[in-house]
C-alpha cells in the first residue's frame, strides 16, 4: 500500500480546558492506530506505541535499548539530548555493567521497606511546612511553600546535600524541565550541578556522615571501585529525578482532588492507610507527570503487538496515554478509565516506567505522597482553590507536567 | 504453589514487597528480592500473582501446584 499521508507530528498538545487529560489526539491513535509513526523535532519517524499492553512487551523487552548515545535514539529535544550526554549514567545505559549493577550500588537505599521505616520522618517535614503554611498570609502558592520542599528536602537529606546548597540546586536543576532551554543552558547547568557533587563526594572521604553520598565516598570512591565523576553522575540522576516529579504530583494531585468533591470527600475522611494507597495509585495513573512518552531505541528486530519494528528504529511510549488505556482500567463499566477514583485497582499503571529502568524512587515517592495526601486534607479540611481551574499555568512547556503554581486558600 | 526469583534480573524497586509484604523481602546489600516463605497459603496466591504481575523485570515465576 502507496504511503500518502505523512505521519503526525509529536507531541501533539493536551486541550487546554481539560488540564488533566492526556492530548485527545493520543487517545484517539489508541483506538484508530495503536503503533503508527509519527515525526519528532529532528526529522526522524519514530514508533508511537500507545497501548498500555504494547507498552509493556516494548519496555520490558530484552533487546529494547535505552542508550541515548545510539545515534537512532528518539531524543526529546537538542537540549535534552545534550543534557543526556553530559550526565549518561545507568539510567541511559543497557546491561549488567552499565546499567544493572551501578543501580544495584543504589537500591539498597530506596527498598520498600527502608522507605516505610522513613514514613514518619516525612509526616514530621509535613507538618511542620503545614504548621508554617498556616502561619502565614493567604492565598498561598502550595508548590513553593509545600509541594517542592516535601521531596527536596527529602532526597537532600538522604543524599546529604546540605540546606545551603538547596537554592543553587533548584534553580540549576529548572534548566532541565523547561522545554525552552537551549543545549548550552542544560550543559552549563549540569556542569555546575556535578561540580557542586563532586565537592561533596570529596568531602566525605575525610568527613563521612550518615547520607548515601558518604556511603558511596567510603564505599565506591576511596577504594576506587567507581570514579568521582560516575559517582556525581549517579547523585545528580537522583537529585533530579527525585524531586520535580514527586513535587509535581503533590501540586497536580491537589488540584484534581480539589476538582473532584466527591473523590476528596473519600480521602478527607477516612483513616485506612488501604484507601490512602489507592488514592495515590490511582492519583499515579490518572495524572503521569512523566508526559513527554518514555524513549527507546530497538537493538534486534522485534516484535511488538503483531508489527515488526526493526533494530535501529526509534519508539516513543507515551505512559500518560497508556494509563488511561480502557482495556487495562475499565475492569468495570461504571468506572470509565477517563474518570478519577480513588477506590479503582490501579497498581499495575506505568507511571514508574517498566522493564528495568522502572523508577527506583518509587516507595520513597510513594510514602512521600501516602503521607502528603492523608495529611493535608485532614490538617486543611477547608483547603481550596484560589483561581478559577481555567486560570492555572499548568506546565506544557516543561517535560514533566504540573503546575508553575497552585494558589490556595483556607 | 511454587516461586522462583531471578536474582539476575531483578532491579530492586520493591515492587514485590509491596504487593506481597508476607511473601517478599529485598536484600540489605544491594535491594535484591527474596523469599521470606517457600510455600505461602492459599490466602496469599492471589497476591503473590499480582506481584509477579508487577515485577518490571519478569523476575518472578509462579507455578501452581
Ligand atoms: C511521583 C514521583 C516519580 C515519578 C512519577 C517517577 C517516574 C519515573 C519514570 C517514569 C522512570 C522511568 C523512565 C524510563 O524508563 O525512561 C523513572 C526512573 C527513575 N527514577 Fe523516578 N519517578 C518519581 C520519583 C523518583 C524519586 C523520588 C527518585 C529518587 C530517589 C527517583 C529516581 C529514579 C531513578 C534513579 C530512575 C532511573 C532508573 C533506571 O534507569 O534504572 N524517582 N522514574
Ligand atoms: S518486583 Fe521484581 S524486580 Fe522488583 S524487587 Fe521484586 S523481584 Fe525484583
Amino acid at each position: 500500500m502507496a504511503h500518502t499521508t505523512a505521519p503526525p507530528a509529536f507531541p501533539m498538545e493536551r486541550d487546554a480546558r481539560c488540564p488533566f487529560d492526556p492530548p485527545s489526539a493520543l487517545l484517539d491513535l489508541q483506538q484508530s492506530a495503536p503503533i503508527t509513526r509519527v515525526r519528532i523535532w529532528n526529522g526522524s519517524e519514530p514508533w508511537l506505541v500507545t497501548r498500555h499492553e504494547d507498552i509493556r512487551a516494548v519496555l520490558s523487552h530484552p533487546a529494547i535499548s535505552s542508550d541515548t548515545d545510539n545515534p537512532d535514539f528518539p531524543h526529546q529535544s537538542a537540549a535534552i539530548q545534550a543534557r543526556r550526554k553530559r550526565a549518561k549514567s545507568f539510567f541511559t545505559s543497557d546491561g549488567p555493567v552499565e546499567h544493572d549493577e551501578p543501580r544495584r550500588v543504589l537500591a539498597r537505599d530506596f527498598t520498600a521497606k527502608r522507605m516505610q521505616a522513613l514514613r514518619e520522618h516525612i509526616q514530621t517535614i509535613t507538618d511542620k511546612l503545614l504548621d508554617d503554611m498556616l502561619a502565614g498570609p493567604k492565598p498561598v502558592d502550595l508548590v513553593e511553600a509545600f509541594a517542592l520542599p516535601v521531596p527536596s528536602l527529602m532526597i537532600c537529606e538522604l543524599l546529604g546535600v546540605p540546606y545551603s546548597a538547596q537554592d543553587s540546586f533548584h534553580s540549576l536543576t529548572k534548566a532541565f524541565v523547561d522545554r525552552a532551554s537551549t543545549p548550552e543552558d542544560t550543559v552549563a547547568a549540569t556542569d555546575q550541578l556535578l561540580e557542586l557533587l563532586s565537592g561533596l563526594l570529596d568531602k566525605k572521604v575525610t568527613e563521612p556522615a550518615d547520607d548515601l553520598l558518604s556511603r558511596l565516598a567510603q564505599e565506591q570512591l576511596k577504594p576506587g571501585i567507581r570514579s568521582l565523576d560516575e559517582l556525581a553522575k549517579m547523585a545528580l540522576l537522583l537529585l533530579t529525578a527525585g524531586h520535580e516529579t514527586s513535587a509535581n504530583m503533590i501540586a497536580l494531585g491537589t488540584a484534581a482532588l480539589l476538582t473532584h468533591p466527591d473523590q476528596l470527600e473519600k480521602v478527607r475522611s477516612t483513616d485506612d492507610p488501604a484507601l490512602i494507597a489507592s488514592t495515590v495509585e490511582e492519583l499515579l495513573r490518572y495524572l503521569t507527570v512523566v508526559h513527554s512518552g518514555l524513549r527507546r531505541v530497538a537493538g534486534e528486530d522485534i516484535q511488538i503487538g503483531g508489527r515488526l519494528i526493526r533494530k535501529g528504529e526509534g519508539i516513543i511510549c507515551p505512559i500518560d496515554t497508556a494509563n488511561w488505556d480502557a482495556s487495562a482500567f475499565e475492569t468495570d463499566a461504571t468506572l470509565p478509565a477517563d474518570d478519577l477514583d480513588v477506590t479503582r485497582p490501579a497498581r499495575h499503571h506505568l507511571a514508574f516506567g517498566f522493564g528495568v529502568h522502572q523508577c527506583l524512587g518509587q516507595q520513597l515517592a510513594r510514602v512521600e505522597l501516602q503521607v502528603v495526601f492523608s495529611t493535608l486534607f485532614r490538617r486543611i479540611p477547608t483547603l481550596a482553590l484560589a483561581e478559577p481551574l481555567g486560570d492555572i499555568h499548568f506546565k506544557h512547556d516543561m517535560s514533566i507536567y504540573g503546575a508553575h503554581s497552585l494558589l490556595v486558600t483556607w | 504453589m511454587k516461586i522462583h526469583i531471578d536474582e539476575a534480573k531483578c532491579v530492586g524497586g520493591g515492587q514485590c514487597v509491596v504487593a506481597a509484604p508476607e511473601v517478599f523481602d529485598q536484600r540489605d546489600e544491594d535491594g535484591v528480592a527474596f523469599l521470606l516463605m517457600e510455600n505461602p497459603g492459599s490466602e496469599l496466591h492471589a497476591s503473590v500473582q499480582e506481584a509477579a504481575l508487577l515485577c518490571p523485570a519478569v523476575a518472578i515465576a509462579v507455578a501452581e501446584r
